[in-house]
């Protein structure tokens, strides 16, 4: 990347975010193939990568992206209709074109070898192939019926106003005289042309004289403004629709006023229209209370509507429509993002690292000398660093929801290359968590997801056979709990089978076979090297190299994975993951002179070890919390194992959580809270057991961070559970 | 009494005594209709009395010229009052009804 000019480089991130852009667009489409807002959204990027191209001289991409945009251009004017082939080869042109822009990015001034060349040529084809038989067909949407009615009033005539008055049949009673209307409407105006017509008459005889028949439509010459000629007609407006269509001259100067609007904040259509006078109020609150009247449960757009009805010209709207658009993405654009270098926000979070570190030695001097007036002072900057430390990281934090979104394009690709029908549902997309996080998940969710699709969800006989609905789900959900994040990936597909899997993790020697094991436990050999429980190896997964990576990859993040099923009725994956990787809360605690420091969100409580309350087990390393049997480990022991521990200290127990799982640590002393940033250990230390990392501490002293989940399964495996529990009892 | 008439060879000539509002537009009705018979050829309606015209009376008179077309008699309209020609220009009617319009020698445009 390090060749690549800086001009190059925005480009190549506009086109990584325009052809997301497209790709999700797409997507949508293919379930609404009438979304405007997509339609527009693929036609600007394939217009924008274009032009941008252009700038750079990519003369091939322009090319090539020129013919999707041509076509797209006839899918806009809706002369091509989106239909799931179209949308196939406009995701194959999304790849063609990141793939030819990655070629030119990298190998400037060569030309495009022969093989992409060829594949442009095969993606031209198959659109504009496709578009030509289209084409020839006529399109009914070209016939637009409002155009045939309103022209032939206002080219005409070109200048007039057409005011068009269908009075009720209880007008007259009414009082209304809608004549005196005209009368009056004449002194605003020239009334050009006058068309009378009674379209409900019936024959004289049948006629009853005192009800109203008659409309007007009237071409009307005037200067006035469209409010001052709805007041003509204020009176009657209980007993007449009326419909005032403003000039073509008037036109041209609202689409003026509208190309002049600024774009300084969002408005509605309604507003924009009042504002320039092409609506006027009245008109608004009418097609307001209608489209509320209507009981779809897609209610029509305002501008469909005003086009219905006859209130205003298509450019009008269409100019008020883009100009809307044009702003929402400029605020979008204004408000949403500054880019940033992420190596200098690296930086700074290392700065607010120090910064915690230095704050914290400044506050031990202040204790050590007992400063009392500098105290206020220490404490006040102790909470502004806190508070810097929290921003820092929240810079940092993205939402897993742009992750997720790009698993449509998988379950996609995957399911149609399978023969399945699935869909994937996503939840929770809204959960942040630390970018360097976020990327070094993709990975194995990824795996996770093929996963689901191959192994999981039946195809569509299977499944209507087995009484489900042919079209299998998957679900990716996410949620903040206790500090972490937690990640699901379930599916509605067959299951694990516990049978096979034990039978071939007794085969593999994994378990003896005799040895007792709970369902979950069974489940979660899946992720164990080399287990593979498909028969026969597919190209998307199955060759029992994966799920170990899976959990290795989530392990180095500091998390966990687990899985739960029912045979027959689905999978669930669960991921817990911390939500970042720098600075935690820490909760100091101190066994044998030595430092530790415990994930905060991860204590529970911290209670006295008083040897006849908690009935401690001192063999099997237990303790009865409150009716609860709770494994415990000796931090002092568990570090120092030659060390002996000496009893006569009275000792704390920090009850610690992970998941579902308890269990405490004793501790010979408490120090409280602690704003803690994570330094690596070294390569050495790598697989120590028991840590994840160390910290460095005011006084300079070097505090351990524990691996509390690893501490509270070898907890665990201490303990005989069927023993404790006929013990505690 | 809305309408006086004169009966002649199949050609009915009818003075309008009367304004044409809402007012009277029912009596006025029943008796325009009395000459939508077969033997109608031709009927002659004389507006020189007609001293006020709204929107109901236009109503029959434009009903009356539908009615005319259909059973295949003439329509004629003459003499029109000041009324009946200011309303007529205000609709730009005079085409569709075909009639001379004699404008009155004081006839001052409002």
């Amino acid at each position: 990347m390090s060749e690549i000019n800086p001009a190059l480089e925005t480009f190549s991130q506009e086109v990584d975010e325009l052809l997301t852009a497209m790709e999700d667009a797409l997507l949508v489409l293919e379930a609404t193939p009438d979304d405007a807002d997509c339609i527009n959204s693929i036609f600007r990027a394939m217009h924008t990568i274009k032009g941008s191209s252009g700038l750079f001289g990519f003369d091939d991409v322009v090319a090539f992206t020129h013919e999707a945009e041509t076509v797209l251009d006839r899918v806009r004017n809706g002369e091509r209709a989106i239909d799931a082939e179209l949308v196939a080869v406009l995701l194959a042109c999304k790849d063609h074109t990141a793939q030819i822009i990655q070629h030119f990015l990298f190998n400037e001034g060569e030309p495009l070898p022969e093989e992409l060349q060829q594949q442009s040529q095969a993606l031209i084809a198959q659109l504009t192939g496709q578009s030509a038989t289209a084409g020839g067909m006529p399109s009914t949407q070209e016939e637009k019926t409002d155009h045939v009615e309103v022209d032939p009033n206002t080219s005409d005539s070109s200048d007039n106003w057409v005011i068009s008055l269908a009075f009720k049949s209880d007008a007259l009673r009414n009082g209304m005289d809608p004549l005196s209307f005209i009368r009056y409407l004449q002194t605003l105006g020239k009334i050009t042309e006058v068309i009378v017509t009674m379209p409900t008459i019936p024959r004289i005889e049948d006629m009853e004289p005192e009800d109203c028949f008659l409309n007007f439509k009237i071409a009307f010459n005037s200067n006035a403004d469209k409010k001052t000629i709805e007041d003509v007609f204020e009176f009657a407006e209980d007993d007449c629709d009326i419909c005032i269509l403003p000039p073509n001259s008037r036109q041209e100067h609202y689409l003026q006023l509208l190309a002049n609007m600024p774009e300084d904040n969002l408005k509605r259509l309604g507003e924009m229209l009042i504002e320039i006078g092409a609506l006027t109020e009245k008109e608004v609150a009418n097609i307001l209370h209608e489209q509320r009247e209507e009981e779809n449960e897609e209610p029509k757009p305002i501008g469909e509507m005003l086009l219905e009805k006859n209130i205003l010209q298509q450019p009008v709207i269409e100019q008020a429509l883009k100009k809307q658009e044009s702003v929402k993405q400029k605020i979008n654009k204004e408000s949403n993002y500054i880019r940033v270098d992420a190596a200098k926000l690296g930086y700074l979070i290392n700065l607010v690292g120090e910064l915690v570190i230095s704050g914290a030695a400044m506050r031990l001097m202040v204790d050590k000398h007992g400063l009392s007036d500098v105290d206020d002072v220490a404490s006040t900057m102790s909470h502004l660093v806190e508070d810097i430390r929290d921003t820092a990281l929240q810079l940092r934090m993205v939402q897993i929801g742009e992750t997720f979104t790009r698993f449509q394009r998988v379950v996609h690709d995957v399911s149609k290359e399978l023969g399945k029908q699935i869909q994937l549902q996503i939840t929770g997309g809204e959960s942040e968590l630390d970018k360097t996080v976020v990327e070094k998940i993709n990975d194995p969710l990824t795996h996770l997801v093929r996963n689901s699709l191959d192994h999981g969800i039946e195809t569509p006989a299977e499944r209507v056979r087995a009484g489900k609905p042919e079209k299998g789900t998957i679900q990716l959900n996410a949620y903040h709990d206790s500090g972490r994040i937690v990640i699901q990936i379930s599916d509605d597909g067959q299951g694990l089978d516990s049978d096979r899997i034990l039978a071939k993790a007794v085969d593999k020697g994994l378990v003896k076979p005799d040895q007792a094991l709970s369902q979950s436990e069974i489940y979660n050999l899946i992720f164990e090297p080399g287990l593979s429980t498909k028969e026969e190896a597919s190209n998307l997964s199955g060759r029992g190299v994966g799920m170990d990576v899976v959990r290795r990859n989530i392990e180095a993040l500091r998390g966990s994975v687990s899985v739960d099923s029912e045979l027959g009725q689905g999978t669930t994956v669960t991921i817990h993951l911390p939500l970042t990787l720098a600075i935690i809360d820490g909760f100091m605690v101190e066994a044998q002179k030595e430092r530790y420091i415990i994930p905060l969100s991860m204590v529970e409580e911290c209670v006295e070890m008083s040897s006849d309350e908690w009935q401690i087990d001192d063999v099997q390393h237990y303790v009865n919390l409150r009716g609860h049997v709770l494994p415990y480990l000796r931090l002092g022991d568990f570090f120092h194992k030659n060390k002996k521990h000496t009893p006569t200290q009275r000792e704390s127990l920090v009850v610690v959580r992970f998941g579902e799982a308890k269990a405490g640590f004793v501790v010979d002393e408490l120090h409280g809270e602690n704003q803690t940033v994570i330094k690596p250990l070294g390569k050495l230390f790598e697989n120590l057991n028991g840590i994840g990392g160390a910290t460095v501490l005011g006084s300079g002293d070097v505090a351990l961070i524990l691996d509390v989940q690893g501490l509270i399964q070898h907890a665990k495996k201490r303990v005989n559970p069927a023993l404790a529990l006929s013990a505690a009892v | 009494m809305t309408a006086k008439a004169k009966k002649n060879d199949g050609v009915m000539c009818l003075s309008i005594m009367d304004d044409m509002t809402i007012y009277n537009a029912h009596s006025l009705k029943e008796t325009l209709l009395g000459y939508c018979v077969p033997s109608t050829q031709e009927l002659q309606l004389d507006l020189s009395a007609v001293a006020e015209i709204d929107s109901a009376g236009l109503q029959l008179l434009l009903s009356l010229k539908a009615e005319a077309l259909k059973r295949g008699f003439t329509l004629r309209l003459l003499r029109h009052s000041e009324a009946v020609i200011e309303v007529f220009e205000l609709l730009k009617l005079g085409t569709y009804f075909g009639d001379p319009i004699v404008f009155p020698a004081n006839w001052k445009k409002s």
